[in-house]
Formats: C-alpha cells, sequence, structure tokens
C-alpha cells in the first residue's frame, strides 16, 4: 500500500515534469518582430558555424547572430564569449571555425595556424570597432577638453583636484568645481584597460610611465568589475571619471581628447576613422588587414582612443560548408546593415567604406579545398 | 527478482555467508570507499592540474600578490595567493563576527526564551535563510542592499574613520568588504544557530534546574548551566559557519568590487576573495590562467579541509565527553 | 524538535520555579511593563524622528530598540534589583538577535516578490533566449528551466544510490576503523566549497576528454560531489530511526541480511528517505558556481541533451542577466528584470522542494513509528 502510493506520486511528478517539457519553445521573438536581415548570401541548406572570443564583441555578435540566423533558414552560429585569448586558442586548435579577438595573432600564432587553415592564410578582419570614452561625473559638465598628458596625469594620480590649473587652461569656458578627482579603473583584466593604457602610454609620453597590458598597472583609488561595474561606481559618485566602453555611458559626460591641435569628442564616425588613418601591420601577409592604432595620428577628426576587435579566419577551409557559412556570415558582418544593427545594439562605430571595401575584398576568396 | 532471492534462501544453509548477501555487503562498502575516493580524487586532480601552471610560475605562489597567469609575448606568468587567501580569510572573519553572537543570541531565543509553541516555527524561519540560492543573495546584495548601506558606512567613515578599517572616502558604489561580509554573515547564520540550538538544548535539565532552584534569573541559568556547556558546540558551529564563509562564491563575486591587493580598509573596494576570484576569470581564462585558478582552489581546499575537520572534531570531542 | 520537548523550566518571565515569596525580597516590575515600555519607546522615537523631518523605518527601529534596553535596565535597576536588571538587558538583546535575523530574510524575500512578479508570467516561463538580443524586450527561462530539471535530475540519479549505500553501510555492516573514516569523511565533505567540486570536475574533464569541454553532465558530476555528503547524512540519520526489533524479527525468520535490508528496513525508512533526498536537492539546486565552470553560460536555447554543449540552469541564468546589467539604459532594465524573476522562479522551485519534503513525510510515514 505504502509503495503503491508512493508510485502514484511520483507519477504525479514525473507526469508534471513531462508536461513542462511540451509546453516550452525557442520562439522567444515572434517572427514579425524578429531581426531578419535584408540582404544576406545565404548557404543552401544551413549548418553550425561555431565561433569563440573576445567577450567585447559579445552583443554585437548577439545583433548578428540574431539577424542572420533570422534570414537564413537552418542556419544556426554559436559564439561562446570566452575571451580573446582563448578564442584565439581555440581556433588554432581548430575547435572552433573563427574567433573575435581584440588583438591580431601574432607571429607565433599565426603559424600554429596555418596548419588548422589548411596551409593557407590566416586573416585578421578589423570588423568590430568600439570607441572607449573618458567619462566623468560632474555636476553641470557635459564635456571637458582633456589632453592626452592631463589624462594620463588625472590617471596617474598627479591631478588630483578638478579646479588643477591644467584643466581649467584647457577648459577657460568650464566652471571647474573645487572637487577631489576619483578615477576609476577596471578591476579585471580586460581589453577595454589594454587598448586605453597603449593609447596614454603612446600619446601621453612621460606622463604615463607605465607598461601596457590588459591589467591595470597601478594601486587604484576605486576599481570595479566590467564596464557596467565601472560605469555604476561613476555614477554614483561624485568627481568621478574613468574610461569605459562607450556604448556604456550613458548620461555620463565625456571629454574631448586632444588630437594635435584640436580636441575631439568620440563620435561612431571619428572612431571608425582611426582605421584609416592608421597603417597596416608590419609584415601583414597579403590579405591580412591587421593595424597597428596610430594612437599620436594629428588627422583633423580622428578620435584616437579605441578598441579594435577583429574576426579571424582561414583564407581556406578543409570542409566546403565551413568556408561557405563562414563567407556567408562574415560578408554579413562587415556588410552596412550588419554594422549599423552593431551599432544600434553595441554603440560601436560601423567601419568606414575604405574599409569595408577593403574586407569584402579578402572574404571574397574564403574557399574550400584539399 | 524475488524469486531468484527466495530460491537462495531456501536453499543455501544458514550460519553461511549467502551469495546475496556478499554481494550487497560488499556494494554497500563499495559506495562507501567511493566516496573516500572521490574526496581523495578531488586532492589528486587539483594536484595534477595545477602543476603545469606552478611550475611555470615565476614569482612565489605563496607570498606574491600578483595575478598574470598566463603567458603571452614578453609577459612572463607571475602569479600569488597571498592577496586572495588574505581576503578570503578577511570575508569569513567579518562573516564570523557580525554573525556569532546574533547567532547565539537567535538559539537561546528559540530554546529558552520564545513561546514554546512558536519556537519550532521560528526555528524553521532561520533555516529558510538557508534554503535561499546564494545567487539570489547576490542579486539582492548587488541591487538592493548596498544602497541601503551606503548611509551606514558614510556614518562609520565620518566617526569612525580614525579606526584604519573605517577609514574614508567611502566607495560610490557600496561594493565592498564590508558589504559582502554581511551578506556572508546572514547566509552564515543558520548554520551557526541550528548548531547552538541543538547543543543548548541539551544542556542536561538537572543542571538547569539546579540552577533555577538556587534563586538565579534566567540569564544567571544560562550563564552559569548552559553556555559553560554549549561551548564547543557553539565554537564548532561557528568554524563549521566559516568553512562556509570561506568557501562562499557567488555572493562575494556578485558584490564586491574586487581588486587584487591586500587593504585593511572594509568601506572602499577592494580586496578578492579565492571562490569568487575563480569564478570571475574561470570564463575568460586559457591554459596555464586554468591552471593557476585551480592551484588556488587547492589552496582554498586545504583551508576549508582543515577549518573543518577541526570543527568536527570540536564537536565529536564534546559528544565523547557528554556521553 | 528537540528543542520544544527538553524545555521546561524556563517558560516563566523572569525567574525559574515560581516562588510566591518573591515579593518579599524585591519589588516587581508587572508582567506588561515591557510591553508598555517598548510600545511607549517607539512612539517617542518616532515622534522625535517624525518632528526632525527624517523619519525611516530603520534608523527608528534601531534607535527604539537602544532606547528600550536603556530604559528597561534602568527601571530594573531602580524598581527591582541589579541582577533582573541584567536578566531583563539580557532578555530584550536576546529578542533583538532574533529580529536581526528576520530583517533580512523579510526584506531578500519581498524584495524577490515585488520586483520579479514584474516580468512573471507565462511568456516569462515557456520561452527560451534564443533569438534575443539584449535591446529586446523579449526572452524566458524555459531553456534554464529544462536545464536545471535535467541537469540535477542527473545528479540525483548519480548520488542517491552512492549516498544510499554509504549510509546502509555505515549503519548495518560498517565497524571498525573503515566505517569511523566514511564517517568522518562525509561530515568534512559536507564542507567542500562548491567551487572546489566545480573545479574537481574541470580537472577531471580536463584530464579525459580535453580542455575546454562543458557540457551538462559535467555540471551533475559537480553537483553529485555537493548532494551525496548530504544525501549520506540524511539517509543514516533515517536508517538509525528503524526499530532493531523489525531487523530482528525478520533475521528470525531466516531471511537473509540483505533481503532484511531491502524488504524492511528501506520500506520503513522510505519515508524519511524521500524527504532527506528532496532536500539535499533543494540544496544542490540553487548551485551556480560549479555550473559556471562545468555546464558553461553561452546556451541560449533549449537543450535537453546533457552531453552536447553548454546547458542554461536557473542559478546561473540569474548570474549571467545580473552580468548585463549595466548594458544600455534598456537593455540593462530588460537584464535586472529578467534576473529578478527568473530569482523568484528558482526560490518559488526550492520551495516547492521544500514543501514537497514536508508533505511526504507527512503522508508517506509508516503509521508504527510515534
Amino acid at each position: 500500500m505504502k509503495l503503491s502510493k508512493y508510485s502514484q506520486f511520483a507519477g504525479i511528478a514525473l507526469a508534471g515534469a513531462l508536461a513542462l517539457t511540451a509546453c516550452g519553445s525557442d520562439q522567444a521573438v515572434s517572427p514579425e518582430n524578429q531581426q531578419a536581415a535584408g540582404n544576406v548570401d545565404c548557404v543552401d541548406g544551413g549548418g553550425t558555424l561555431s565561433g569563440a572570443g573576445a567577450s567585447s564583441q559579445e552583443n554585437a555578435m548577439a545583433a548578428w547572430k540574431a539577424s542572420w540566423e533570422g534570414a537564413c533558414a537552418e542556419s544556426i552560429v554559436q559564439y561562446d564569449s570566452v575571451g580573446s585569448g582563448a578564442g584565439r586558442e581555440q581556433f588554432i586548435n581548430g575547435a572552433v571555425t573563427f574567433a573575435g579577438s581584440d588583438a591580431a595573432l601574432d607571429e607565433q600564432e599565426t603559424q600554429a595556424a596555418t596548419e588548422r587553415c589548411n596551409g593557407s592564410e590566416v586573416v585578421n578582419l578589423p570588423a568590430y570597432i568600439a570607441p572607449i570614452a573618458v567619462a566623468f561625473n560632474l555636476e553641470g559638465i557635459d564635456s571637458l577638453n582633456l589632453s592626452p598628458e592631463v589624462i594620463a596625469q588625472i590617471f596617474n594620480q598627479e591631478i588630483t583636484n578638478w579646479n588643477d590649473d591644467a584643466i581649467a587652461e584647457l577648459n577657460p569656458d568650464a566652471d571647474l568645481p573645487d572637487q577631489k578627482i576619483i578615477p576609476v579603473n577596471r578591476a579585471d583584466e580586460s581589453g577595454t584597460t589594454e587598448n586605453f593604457v597603449a593609447y596614454l602610454s603612446e600619446a601621453a609620453g612621460d606622463a604615463w610611465p607605465h607598461e601596457v597590458s590588459g591589467n591595470w598597472p597601478i594601486e587604484p583609488v576605486e576599481a570595479a568589475q566590467g564596464s557596467s561595474g565601472v560605469v555604476q561606481a561613476v555614477e554614483s559618485g561624485q568627481g568621478t571619471i574613468t574610461y569605459v566602453d562607450a556604448s556604456h555611458v550613458g548620461e555620463l559626460g565625456t571629454a574631448a581628447v586632444g588630437v594635435g591641435d584640436e580636441f575631439v569628442e568620440y563620435s561612431p564616425e571619428a572612431a571608425a576613422a582611426i582605421v584609416d588613418a592608421s597603417d597596416p601591420r608590419e609584415g601583414n601577409t597579403e590579405n591580412d588587414h591587421a593595424i597597428d592604432l596610430n594612437y599620436t595620428t594629428d588627422e583633423s577628426g580622428v578620435y584616437p582612443i579605441v578598441l579594435v576587435s577583429y574576426e579571424i579566419a582561414c583564407m581556406q577551409y578543409q570542409e566546403q560548408k565551413d568556408a561557405q557559412l563562414v563567407k556567408s556570415f562574415l560578408n554579413y558582418v562587415v556588410s552596412e546593415e550588419g554594422q549599423q544593427a552593431a551599432a544600434k545594439e553595441a554603440g560601436s562605430a560601423p567601419i568606414s567604406d575604405q574599409t569595408r571595401e577593403d574586407l569584402l575584398g579578402t572574404i571574397e576568396q574564403i574557399s574550400a579545398g584539399s | 527478482m524475488t524469486t531468484t532471492d527466495s530460491s537462495t534462501t531456501a536453499e543455501v544453509p544458514k550460519g553461511r555467508r549467502r551469495l546475496g548477501d556478499i554481494a550487497f555487503a560488499n556494494t554497500a562498502r563499495g559506495a562507501g570507499l567511493l566516496i573516500l575516493a572521490i574526496l581523495a580524487g578531488v586532492a589528486i586532480f587539483l594536484v595534477v592540474q595545477s602543476l603545469s601552471s606552478l611550475t611555470a610560475n615565476e614569482a612565489n605562489f605563496f607570498t606574491s600578490t600578483e595575478w598574470s597567469p598566463e603567458s603571452g609575448p614578453g609577459d612572463a606568468v607571475r602569479f600569488g595567493v597571498a592577496s586572495l587567501a588574505f581576503g578570503t580569510v578577511l570575508a569569513a572573519a567579518i562573516a564570523l563576527v557580525l554573525a556569532t553572537p546574533v547567532a547565539i543570541g537567535i538559539a537561546l531565543f528559540i530554546v529558552y526564551y520564545a513561546p514554546r509553541r512558536l519556537a519550532a516555527l521560528l526555528g524553521y524561519l532561520v533555516d529558510l535563510l538557508a534554503a535561499i540560492p546564494s545567487v539570489v543573495y547576490g542579486l539582492w546584495g548587488l541591487v538592493y542592499l548596498v544602497d541601503q548601506l551606503q548611509p551606514i558606512y558614510r556614518f562609520l567613515a565620518a566617526y569612525l574613520g580614525w579606526i584604519p578599517l573605517f577609514a574614508g572616502p567611502v566607495s560610490t558604489t557600496g561594493r565592498t568588504m564590508l558589504s559582502a561580509g554581511i551578506v556572508l554573515a546572514v547566509m552564515i547564520l543558520p548554520i551557526i544557530t541550528a548548531m547552538s540550538r541543538d547543543v543548548f538544548a541539551q544542556v542536561p535539565q538537572a543542571h538547569r534546574e539546579a540552577a533555577l532552584a538556587l534563586g538565579a534569573t534566567r540569564w544567571e541559568m544560562i550563564r552559569t548551566a548552559v553556555l559553560p556547556f554549549g561551548r564547543p558546540g557553539v565554537i564548532g558551529g561557528a568554524m563549521l559557519g566559516m568553512g562556509r564563509a570561506l568557501g562562499e562564491t557567488m555572493a562575494v563575486a556578485m558584490i564586491l568590487s574586487p581588486s587584487i591587493a591586500i587593504s585593511f580598509n572594509l568601506l572602499q573596494s577592494g580586496n578578492q576573495t579565492i571562490a569568487a576570484h575563480i569564478a570571475l576569470q574561470y570564463p575568460e581564462a586559457t591554459g596555464t590562467g586554468v591552471s593557476a585558478l585551480i592551484a588556488i582552489g587547492l589552496v582554498l581546499f586545504a583551508i576549508t579541509l582543515v577549518v573543518n575537520m577541526a570543527a568536527r572534531f570540536v564537536v565529536s570531542r564534546r559528544k565523547e565527553f557528554t556521553e | 524538535m528537540t528543542t520544544t520537548t527538553q524545555r521546561t523550566a524556563s517558560g516563566s518571565s523572569g525567574e525559574g520555579p515560581r516562588t510566591e515569596n518573591q515579593g518579599f525580597y524585591t519589588r516587581q516590575l508587572p508582567k506588561y511593563f515591557p510591553a508598555a515600555l517598548l510600545a511607549i519607546c517607539a512612539v517617542v522615537v518616532s515622534a522625535v524622528f517624525a518632528l526632525l523631518g527624517a523619519f525611516h523605518p530603520v534608523p527608528v527601529a534601531v534607535v527604539a530598540a537602544l532606547l528600550y534596553l536603556v530604559a528597561i535596565t534602568v527601571s530594573s535597576a531602580v524598581i527591582e534589583n541589579s541582577r533582573r536588571a541584567k536578566d531583563r538587558l539580557v532578555t530584550g538583546i536576546v529578542y533583538c538577535c532574533f529580529a536581526i535575523a528576520v530583517v533580512p530574510l523579510v526584506s531578500l524575500l519581498s524584495t524577490v516578490v515585488v520586483y520579479g512578479l514584474e516580468r512573471f508570467n507565462l511568456y516569462f516561463l515557456s520561452v527560451s533566449m534564443n533569438g534575443v538580443i539584449p535591446s529586446m524586450d523579449a526572452g524566458g527561462v524555459y531553456h534554464a528551466i529544462v536545464g536545471t530539471l535535467v541537469i540535477t535530475g542527473l545528479a540525483t540519479l548519480i548520488s542517491v544510490p552512492i549516498g544510499l549505500m554509504t549510509a546502509i553501510y555505515v549503519v548495518e555492516y560498517g565497524r571498525g576503523r573503515l566505517k569511523q573514516a566514511i564517517t568522518f569523511f562525509v561530515d568534512v565533505m559536507t564542507g567542500i566549497p562548491s567551487i572546489v567540486a566545480g573545479l574537481f570536475v574541470v580537472a577531471l574533464w580536463m584530464m579525459v576528454f580535453g580542455p575546454g569541454q562543458t557540457n551538462g553532465l559535467a555540471g551533475a558530476v559537480a553537483l553529485s560531489v555537493l548532494m551525496i555528503p548530504v544525501v549520506v547524512r540524511s539517509s543514516e540519520e533515517m536508517l538509525r530511526l528503524v526499530p532493531n526489533e523489525l531487523r530482528e524479527a525478520s533475521y528470525a525468520l531466516g531471511v537473509p541480511k540483505w533481503l532484511t535490508i531491502v524488504k524492511v528496513v528501506l520500506p520503513t525508512a522510505v519515508a524519511g528517505l524521500t524527504t532527506g533526498i528532496i532536500l539535499a536537492l533543494a540544496r544542490v539546486i540553487g548551485e551556480t558556481a560549479p555550473l559556471i565552470l562545468t555546464a558553461g553560460m553561452a546556451s541560449t536555447r533549449i537543450q535537453a541533451n546533457p552531453l552536447d554543449g553548454d546547458m542554461m540552469t536557473l542559478p546561473v541564468f540569474i548570474y549571467q542577466q545580473v552580468g548585463n546589467l549595466g548594458l544600455s539604459a534598456e537593455a540593462g532594465a530588460y537584464a535586472e528584470e529578467r534576473a529578478w524573476a527568473a530569482a523568484l522562479t528558482l526560490i518559488l522551485v526550492v520551495m516547492l522542494l521544500f514543501l514537497t519534503a514536508r508533505l511526504v513525510s507527512r503522508f508517506f510515514s509508516p503509521n508504527s513509528r510515534g
């Protein structure tokens, strides 16, 4: 009796679980609201394209994935944001078909990847450009002119008050308060930190004597985890300043950064312009588009603090399907529509037409072979 | 199955071990041994997988406060556990200092003060605290609690700022070691309470009544009869709670705004615990990075193992003593 | 349980055995005095705060409680004596301790319910996050519910046989060193930090399957490491409760020991065993850290195969949404709502398990046990 009562009970539980599994769906977004890309060269029969890498691209990737999958039946992109380093490693191991990375493959990695690429060329495609804003929270002030040296001194804790002469000199019209400056930095290792520090060490010269790496090099005044963490820290304090992925800035004030003789506010066009103003990396192979960011450019209208993230792919894949899927997806990613979708979702800067033309030329040649 | 079994019973003479018996007993023993094997396996696998980073490490693992475990171009593998271990112990210490007195109070309340009919229900209420998943504690702490704590922190910094622990300026986010410690304290409260409650309830009635018969007030009875008797249990409970606080991951990972440095200041962002560091770094770690995380996990395992074994020892010694 | 049965002598408000002649030695405060005093303190403090224009429940409660403690001590010291005063002070403090424990519980549950209800509906429960990009006001938690069910179900399948057999060994067979060692190490094992259990499986999987392999099965194994000792402990207690007379009666009929255990001991204890297992399940169902390491965070679609890549679970879903808090204003707000609603779902699941455990122990316990 006991046992039968017991099995009844188990039966009810099992039936409940089964009923639950029957009623769910993957259709979270109704078809008419789905982001479907208009103009995509789909692969017949679809397939699964796997990628991994930088978390900076995560939100852009979500947008690209949704639109591309919406346009192409049976096609799936899996992008694991495991970090740039892990993404490159998985790409080289052949675990994923493409990688997203905040840094291009270096010489050693390129060599290692050649084998994975069927002996063909490995290419870095700068398809995701994210401006890094210098954002601050000062009551009544939306914008300040800051030269690279001043930014470096602020983050190096040498300029400690907002009414310091160095800042006042650059901003004769601003009503600078007598307030302590609280610099906030990323506590975790990040591509944002690496690019910002790289910018400071090149553009600010002696004012920033620290090594370049993804970790913040000095004892922090205030630190926070992730982009959202630093923005939260800046928003809830007064006199705070940080560097952050521009998509997170929100209501905060931002700095117009000194470039040559002028001060440039960050804008998508200004940020994308740095790619054109920079030189290709030395030793690039024919189709490789890796660049050496030119932080010290004095070209007009260029916003120099950016994070450029690459899509890394092979020129030749073993499997026909892989080649087709990569080609179709990357074609969409660099297309105007794809770049706009990413800009809307992730606040990135759409690449310039010049860059797009170069990239499309390369993607066109991706092929399969034995 | 039943049919074959009964036939065995009939055939095999009594007194001898039967086949079914031997098989069953060995399965049971095997399960017990498997548990020992799992525990040993945890230690062995962690050691094996941590070796690759420990051998590549150019800094002293136990004293360094650096953290860059992945080699890159011109970037040596350098990492150490010192500041993380410090943060782990600091967070657990805060939690323990805050939770133990309150837990003793709650245990006394439930056993000796609460209306008798309500006692079981109130005990259940405290146990509910243990049932809430840590990620929910983290969410609550991050989105709700830290904002509520900010005024208190400013108060502390303004009036107690001369104590180095509370020196200002207060972190603008409130995501500090003290916030993490407070949430940890809430999480370990039910553990210490349950343990203390058990021993307080076991105080021999004769002791208590003797004290009361001498005219002691309730507090005097508790002080003279209950607390001395219950001390090992409370200590054991506190150590179990500490073990939990040392290993708690999500609440700290979500609330604390970390930095890998040793700081005694509880009101500024800083410090990091081993467990939270693993959870935050693991998704983006590769190669020696993963191995380094496993290495600090091993340190955490060793610390909690020692604390837990000590706690069990204290508790079991009390049992022998009273039985 | 023991708490209620054993306390006998301490029900009264002050002293032990109620002695009629107490009045000879000291005057006594009337019984209603503490309650009245507390009410007066509360009113006075709220009035003062209201007059100062700074009424806020938390400081009012704190100050009122402190004022009460001082007032009761002083009045008792004046009217009664110093020993009584101390006793009343401690009584007050002990009540405060309990209040301190209830405050976070109420606060947490109420925030989860209030915020969680904003998005908690049938749509949320029945769709996955497939095709949802962060800025979309869409998406649900269905895939996480499925993942939670599959992973915890597998964990139960692994840990119950091992845990139960170990308990049987310890209670029915074990003797000597081995039994002591097992009991001791099971106790120690309950204290393994969950993240270490996750790392263990990571290390194990790395050796067996190579790096970077995350799937549902790995998550289930990690949860088993945490669940087994809990199952052993509770089963042990339940098996010990089975009266020895039952076993002896069975042996007397010539039933072999193992059949006695299977046919007599286990059925007698089945209610308690089930309750213990459900409570163990409730403990591990909210585990997050080991699953981040072993089951990954990348899954957005419904996935019921524990061997096929990342698998989302409810706690990890909450953590993942919290990671999106700081995106743009909109996306962050949606993520926060999703996190709260998922937290509400998770707490409801846990409470449901608790309720089931209670029901099982109430309806299925054998009548023979008193």
